[in-house]
């Protein structure tokens, strides 16, 4: 698609991905303090999401999961960037609230359906302000 | 940036209305353009859910903008906290955290929000009505208002909540717009008896199979019975707002912008078709319980928080019993609703045969459960989704008749007769 990257949050960051195997809600599905998945149902329970780059197609459930990510952002345990397949306005405000309230954010930024689907877990990659995502 | 803002927007932006309006529609704009949102539209009200104490951002948020003076300009009213004001003996968790909790409230409580503590605000006394724009978080309540109400809300998450409501204003977006309410999936019933289509235990079960299978799409479910009433559609939506990120259904003959399926799609073709069968169901049904272990700790009811009608209904089960001795029993709901309950005469006997009352909170997001050792039970989908990985407690799903059963017995009795096992 010819309009993606689409940048939701700009931000640099750079970090080992975390491919996720299912939508995740933050709230009820992550915990602020460690970082961990916490939601049972989710294949990728106890993983730790912190400093990872996150590749997820879309979040899930509550709305409470902006407030989650503003925390873990706070506490130096959310995600170093989080890449889409589809926006997300609960996931975005989060990033957003958090870069007023803190001066400090993580990128949020929806990819192209081939590069979405070609970052593996392990992988170390960088993204940029204007979203485009690199292997180092 | 491309949303085209008014006059009295660009007053907001620069500070016309003092500093923390300035930020709030400096947020309700970054988050209009990320949704290549035109512009921005007025609304007539707002549930907040953000007045949920969550670590420090949340109270660090609420600080910066009521210490600027902010006041909501439209009504809005506040979803659960982390606390029961109602009864704080309930509350057994970090005397610290319920400090900044209850600072939390009180900040919320200064900007003009009403003081509701209920995640399911469309029963309180005053709701919105058809066509209404509104900014709503909580994602039961939203997927009430759009679906049910026909109110118009985005998917909206916790701070934007309250930016909009002291703009009065929200992206022109969305589920704000008609072209974003056309239903994009029809969920079709096949085969399924009346005896399954007229139990409350199928609703939360069909919605949480819905979750599942819709992903950003707008379900259509046709096949169900006419008129389905509000308690049912409730524990749908709530359920497919937990298991995926539905916003909007519509169910055909029940709700208000599906009279038909052709109404419901807007005249289009769905651009997928699911058939749901009993199989299905079961299968649904069964990845609610975590565990089949019949001993019995607690029995949680009201997520989201219970109904006058759905209290009545309780009342009718227990039919003069009382809950076993080793079993907690809890029912969550609004305060609104048990000042009801209590005029009715419900209250106390209800208290006596071994209910205890939980309003202003739920028993899944604060520490509220006696012990969490043994197995609980839930007729919520929503509660039977999230409770394990909030409290690490074991849950049971299954119909408020087998929650009450099981309560007056002590152990985990189901009847699942009609879903066609065995």
């Amino acid at each position: 698609m010819a309009d993606r990257p689409r940048v939701l949050v700009a931000g640099t960051a750079a970090g080992e991905v975390l491919r996720l195997d299912e939508p995740l809600s933050f709230w009820g599905g992550v915990d602020p303090v460690s970082g961990r998945i916490t939601d049972l149902r989710h294949p990728q329970v106890g993983q730790s999401v912190a400093g990872r780059i996150l590749i997820m197609p879309f979040g899930r459930g509550s709305s409470g999961g902006s407030s989650v990510i503003a925390e873990g952002i706070r506490a130096g345990t959310a995600p170093s960037a989080i890449l889409l397949l589809e926006p997300d306005e609960i996931v975005t405000l989060g990033a957003i609230v958090a870069d007023e309230l803190y001066g400090e954010s993580i990128p949020v930024v929806v990819l192209a359906e081939d590069q979405h689907s070609s970052l593996r877990t392990g992988q170390q990659v960088t993204v940029a302000p204007d979203g485009s995502v690199v292997g180092t | 940036m491309s949303v085209r803002l008014t006059d009295g927007d660009q007053a907001y932006l620069a500070g016309d209305h003092g500093p923390s309006a300035q930020s709030a529609m400096r947020i309700v704009v970054r988050l209009a353009d990320t949704m290549e949102a035109e512009g921005l539209l007025d609304i007539t009200g707002a549930h907040i859910d953000s007045c949920l104490y969550h670590g420090p951002a949340v109270l660090d948020f609420a600080d910066w903008l009521a210490d600027g003076g902010a006041q909501v300009a439209v009504p809005t009213t506040l979803n659960v906290s982390s606390l029961d004001l109602l009864h704080p003996d309930l509350y057994r968790g970090d005397p610290d955290w319920a400090v900044q909790a209850r600072r939390l409230m009180e900040r919320y409580e200064e900007m003009g929000c009403r003081p509701t503590w209920t995640c399911a605000p469309y029963q309180l006394d005053i709701r919105p009505s058809f066509g209404e724009q509104i900014a709503w978080a909580e994602s039961n309540a939203i997927v009430f208002a759009n679906s049910v109400l026909g109110a118009r809300t985005h998917r909206y998450g916790d701070f934007i909540d309250i930016c909009a409501a002291i703009c009065g204003r929200a992206p022109a977006a969305g589920l704000h717009l008609d072209e974003n309410r056309r239903g994009t999936l029809l969920v079709c019933l096949e085969g399924l008896g009346d005896d399954l289509l007229d139990r409350d235990v199928f609703y939360p079960v069909l919605g949480y199979l819905v979750g599942q299978t819709a992903g950003h799409d707008v379900p259509v479910i046709d096949g169900l019975p006419p008129s389905v009433g509000e308690d049912r559609l409730k524990a749908l939506g709530a359920a497919a707002a937990s298991a995926g990120s539905v916003g909007l259904f519509h169910a055909v003959g029940s709700t208000p912008e599906a009279p038909t399926v052709e109404a419901a799609f807007q005249g289009v073709e769905p651009e997928r078709v699911v058939v749901v069968s009993t199989a299905e169901l079961r299968v649904a049904r069964d990845a609610l319980s975590t565990t089949g272990d019949s001993r019995l700790g607690t029995v949680s009811l009201g997520t989201p928080h219970y109904s006058v009608a759905e209290i009545s209904r309780l009342v009718e089960l227990l039919d003069g019993r009382s809950v076993h001795p080793d079993v907690s029993f809890y029912v969550s709901t609004g305060r609104d609703v048990l000042a009801e309950v209590g005029l009715r005469g419900w209250e106390e006997p209800l208290r006596s045969a071994g209910v205890t009352f939980v309003t202003d909170t739920c028993t899944y997001i604060t520490p509220i459960l006696a012990e969490t050792s043994r197995p609980a039970m839930t007729d919520s989908g929503k509660w039977a989704y999230y409770a394990p990985g909030n409290l690490g407690v074991e849950v049971v799903f299954g119909s408020v008749e087998d929650c009450v059963s099981s309560a007056v017995a002590g152990e985990v009795v189901r009847d699942d007769g009609i879903w066609g096992d065995g």
